[in-house]
């Protein structure tokens, strides 16, 4: 028990910092906060959240979201066709990235993006046939998060497409992303001409099984490792996959060298990987999502388990509530473009991405990769400037990813919806940036941040679940 | 519009650099595009689709080609800034990150700082609450300054903090002092064995001020915030903070000080009190004396008279001293010197006070002798004002009222509009007596005295060496920031009457203004 009056005083002060001067004076220990209104200035919230800060039901819980996520083990375990992979999934469902979004409201690269992954299922010839059918509600449209999945921008998956398979050792639970395309036209930008159709063909045909037995023969591959050695060569394993990428090729080729392919077929496949940096990204995405699965569904923890963009809206969704998504709209992100694109060609932030901030990479692990706090043409101090600041809104640290920046601490991992309401420090989230038309493709990248309302809503439903 | 392509070899720029540098040049005067890259041929084809060239120019992918376009006369610039930017940095001071970043809430402050054991809080009020009720739940005791904070509010923090044995006080606590620390509006006062409990922060700083000029010290000094003894909130505070002393082997006296409080709340906070077997001295202002009774309780009716007491009875001396009244003799003496230079038609008593709670004190000690009083925060007989900005007959004003403090600082604080005021009551020629209250401490502006001396020394100048009579008590002490002694120099050297304590001035200038009126 803190007592002033048997004790030495040793103080906080909060709000007028001349009140600080008397304990100067008097040599007493005294911290000054540079305060600023919790819960963007909502009192009633900053009421609710102070009610439920340091309570023993909600610590308890978060100590065992947390402790889930960093036990997890994810292993690539294989590759499937979606339809026969993801539990759940049926024939004419396609997933998409971010919150529930009725196709009427979606931003231009997302349909554009399903428009494609028809055409690709041969359920429409034409482009305007299968926008008939999407429109007509004749394909079940679903969250690729409701069932486990989750894909980069678009975040398109169909019943034939290829998956990645990443099963967490340790409670056994499945996560599923789709291949990485490369960059310019493809299908997560809206795209979907021929070449960006042929390119999904060949991936399902040739890549998909030469990747399937790669996996089979290595026996499995461990993510995590392989996360955190990219994290000591550049990579914040978001929108830099480089060094993941390579380190991930290392261990492939040999594999995949052994298969029973054609020759060609291999030597293409490892040419498709050898020369796209993003390949690693959505194996980094299945692993981050295994993380947080294994976190998601302890009641009353406030540990935040997805933050995931539609290009519409932004949704995040804790563990207390697996089922429930807390959205607003999708903020527009603060980057560079490319030659020829400005601001007013943006869509707002997309994908699932996010996936990997909300398991302490990515933004959050951003004095990895110095380069990426260029695009907001920041430097280098502000890159560990930026993974500090997330450490005051995380449940702990991840030792599993060190920053060598930082003295080889761990990165900021478990963010907890009551810390982020307290000290208004948002996520950071590094994403590229999507054309606002389908079919453009990525015109810039930069750096965004979680918007706070999915916070506060988030953390009035946890108050009335304690309060109740 | 010229636009100009430059290759550099074997310079290898990250393409995020790149890029920041070509939206720096991008915004140069003059420039309408820019754009650095690699001569990879997937870049030359991005350069070509945008238009920025017409032609694929012949370069290695270890190529580094800058194409800008603009004014003719503005590409040169650009170019050097281009080049400037290409060139290698040393690295900054800071990389590798050794600056510190500044906790921005109670609960990151308490993380850099996990044997901190009270937090001082003073938000906005609307947060204030939330603030403290933070700091209980991470088992910290508090001192909240902020007011506007509900009365549900208030309860819940004060039954938290009592089911914790925590230290709340406030909200509306203005002053504590903790062993010999002064918190918020605070004096520098000896340490010793008297510990005080009070709802009032003047109070408390006049009660503390008196100790240690009369020799005495203070162990601790609890703030409870104004609503504490309500019949709703229940002496909560005060209740602890009796349990706190009780348990303190420093403290030897404790004084109580508050308000006349509900009955049923006086009743439990004297037995309490009675209970630590301590000597206990209690001024409710106002209140009837002969309610305030028990084992080892000693009434006081002014705060003057209970720093006496409280310190009598440290020194184990008989506790008898009583506030001067209007028949004493020392008094009666000192008014007639002061009389002397009141003029007719000068018959009136303007009280303008800082501290609350001396205006209050000042109304309960004029009522029986004044019939015709006027307030902005009446006491008793005493009326409500038409007006707090236009003063009528025998007025006494609360500077620190909301009325006067809206969006403005406390008066305390500021002493521009208490100066203002007395330029104005000077200048009333039926004002006989301007009765004065100042505070000194931690919290105060720096040098009250000096303030109130200029103004005072500008409207006898004025007036050509006429005007009414200045009576004034400092509340400080010598170890104060602004020292007691050179405050009290500053005033006698304008002719300001310096009285011992709130209730001895507020007599004299009684006794004057029935002789003005005579």
């Amino acid at each position: 028990m803190k007592n002033i009056i048997s004790d030495p005083l040793n103080v906080i002060n909060v709000g007028l910092a001349k009140f600080a001067d008397p304990f100067v004076a008097h040599s007493v220990p005294v911290i000054s906060c540079q305060w600023q209104p919790p819960a963007g200035g909502v009192a009633e919230t900053a009421w609710q959240l102070a009610q439920i800060t340091n309570n023993p039901i909600v610590e308890a819980a978060n100590e065992i979201a947390f402790s889930r996520y960093l036990e997890a083990n994810p292993i690539l375990t294989g590759v499937g066709t979606a339809v026969d992979s993801i539990p759940g999934m049926g024939s004419k469902q396609i997933l998409h990235s971010g919150p529930p979004v009725a196709w009427r409201d979606m931003c231009g690269p997302q349909q554009g993006a399903i428009i494609g992954a028809i055409l690709f299922e041969g359920w429409s010839s034409t482009a305007e046939d299968a926008q008939k059918l999407a429109k007509n509600g004749d394909i079940e449209l679903t969250p690729a998060q409701h069932l486990n999945a989750v894909g980069p921008m678009a975040g398109i998956i169909s019943p034939s497409m290829p998956v990645w398979i990443v099963k967490n050792e340790m409670l056994g639970n499945l996560t599923y992303c789709n291949f990485n395309e490369g960059l310019g036209k493809v299908l997560r930008f809206g795209a979907y001409s021929d070449d960006v159709l042929n390119r999904l063909r060949w991936m399902a045909d040739v890549l998909a099984p030469v990747l399937q037995e790669a996996v089979e023969i290595m026996g499995g591959l461990e993510l995590k490792p392989l996360m955190a050695s990219a994290l000591h060569m550049g990579d914040e394993v978001h929108n830099r996959n480089a060094a993941a990428t390579s380190l991930f090729f290392r261990k492939l080729a040999p594999a995949a060298l052994q298969g029973s392919a054609d020759k060609a077929q291999i030597s293409e496949a490892l040419s498709f990987i050898a020369g796209n940096d993003h390949f690693f990204l959505n194996l980094s995405m299945a692993a981050c999502k295994s993380m947080l699965d294994a976190a998601s569904g302890v009641e009353n923890s406030s540990m935040v388990t997805v933050m995931a963009r539609n290009g519409v809206q932004f949704g995040i969704r804790i563990s207390a509530f697996p089922d429930r998504w807390f959205v607003t709209e999708a903020p527009l992100v603060e980057g560079l473009f490319f030659p020829g694109y400005t601001g007013a060609d943006a869509a707002p932030d997309l994908g699932d991405s996010a996936i990997t901030e909300t398991a302490g990479v990515g933004g959050f692990a951003m004095a990895a990769s110095p380069a990426i706090v260029q695009f907001v043409g920041g430097d280098v101090a502000q890159a560990v400037e930026n993974s500090r600041k997330m450490q005051r809104i995380t449940l702990g640290r991840n030792s599993a990813f060190t920053l060598p920046m930082l003295d080889f601490a761990g990165t900021a991992a478990g963010i907890d919806i009551r810390k982020v309401v307290d000290t208004g420090i948002l996520p950071i989230i590094n994403t590229g940036i999507a054309h606002k038309d389908a079919g453009v493709g990525q015109i810039g990248a930069g750096l965004t941040a979680a918007p706070l309302e999915c916070f506060t809503q988030a953390l009035r439903a946890l108050y009335y679940n304690l309060n109740t | 519009m010229e636009t100009r392509t430059k290759i550099y070899q074997n310079i290898y720029q990250d393409s995020v650099a790149l890029m920041r540098i070509s939206a720096t040049i991008s915004d140069m005067p003059g420039i309408e595009q820019a754009s650095g890259l690699m001569g990879t041929t997937t870049n030359l084809d991005l350069l070509l689709e945008s238009g920025l060239l017409d032609a694929r120019p012949n370069t290695k992918p270890s190529d580094l080609l800058f194409v800008i376009k603009g004014k003719p006369e503005a590409l040169d610039d650009a170019f050097t800034a281009a080049e400037i930017a290409l060139a290698p940095k040393e690295s900054s001071e800071s990389s590798g990150g050794v600056k510190r970043l500044a906790p921005t809430s109670l609960l990151g402050a308490l993380e850099e700082a996990p044997m901190a054991n009270l937090a001082l809080i003073s938000t906005p009020g609307e947060f204030a609450a939330a603030e403290a009720m933070k700091a209980l739940r991470a088992g910290l005791n508090v001192l909240l300054f902020s007011d506007n904070i509900s009365v549900e509010q208030e309860i819940i923090l004060k039954k938290y903090a009592a089911e914790k044995s925590l230290l709340f006080m406030g909200p509306d606590c203005g002053t504590a002092i903790i062993s010999g620390v002064p918190l918020a509006f605070a004096n520098v006062v000896r340490q010793g064995n008297i510990g005080i409990i009070g709802a009032s922060g003047t109070g408390i700083q006049q009660v503390s001020s008196l100790i240690d000029q009369l020799g005495s010290g203070v162990s601790h000094a609890i703030g409870t915030g104004g609503h504490d003894l309500s019949k709703e909130v229940g002496g909560l505070t005060m209740l602890a903070g009796i349990h706190a002393l009780a348990n303190d082997p420093q403290t030897k006296v404790i004084t109580l000080i508050s308000k006349p409080p509900a009955k049923e709340v006086a009743d439990k906070v004297l037995a309490a009190a009675s209970k630590t077997g301590k000597p206990i001295v209690v001024n409710f202002l106002g209140a009837d004396a002969s309610q305030i009774k028990g084992p080892h309780i000693t009434a006081a009716s002014t705060l003057e008279e209970a720093a006496h007491r409280a310190v009598a009875l440290d020194k184990g001396e008989a506790a008898d001293f009583t506030s001067a009244g209007p028949d004493d003799l020392g008094i009666n003496e000192r008014s007639k010197i002061i009389a002397r230079t009141i003029k007719s038609p000068q018959r009136y008593l303007r009280g303008l006070y800082t501290g609350g709670t001396f205006c209050y004190e000042a109304q309960l000690l004029l009522q029986n002798h004044l019939s015709d009083i006027c307030s902005n925060g009446p006491v008793g007989n005493a009326q409500k004002m038409t007006s707090p900005f236009r003063s009528e007959g025998h007025t006494v004003i609360d500077l620190g009222d909301d009325v006067f403090t809206r969006g403005k600082p406390h008066p305390m604080i500021d002493p521009t509009p208490r100066n203002e005021r007395i330029l104005q009551e000077a200048n009333d020629p039926e004002t006989a007596v301007i009765l004065l209250d100042v505070v000194l401490g931690y919290g105060s502006h720096d040098d009250p005295a000096g303030e109130l001396a200029k103004t005072i020394g500008a409207a006898r100048t004025s007036l050509k060496g006429s005007g009414p009579a200045y009576i004034a008590s400092i509340c400080g002490t010598v170890n104060d920031p602004q020292n007691l002694a050179d405050q009290k120099a500053k005033l006698e050297a304008e002719g300001v009457t310096l009285c011992a304590s709130n209730a001895e001035a507020v007599i004299l200038a009684l006794q004057v203004v029935k002789r003005s009126q005579q």
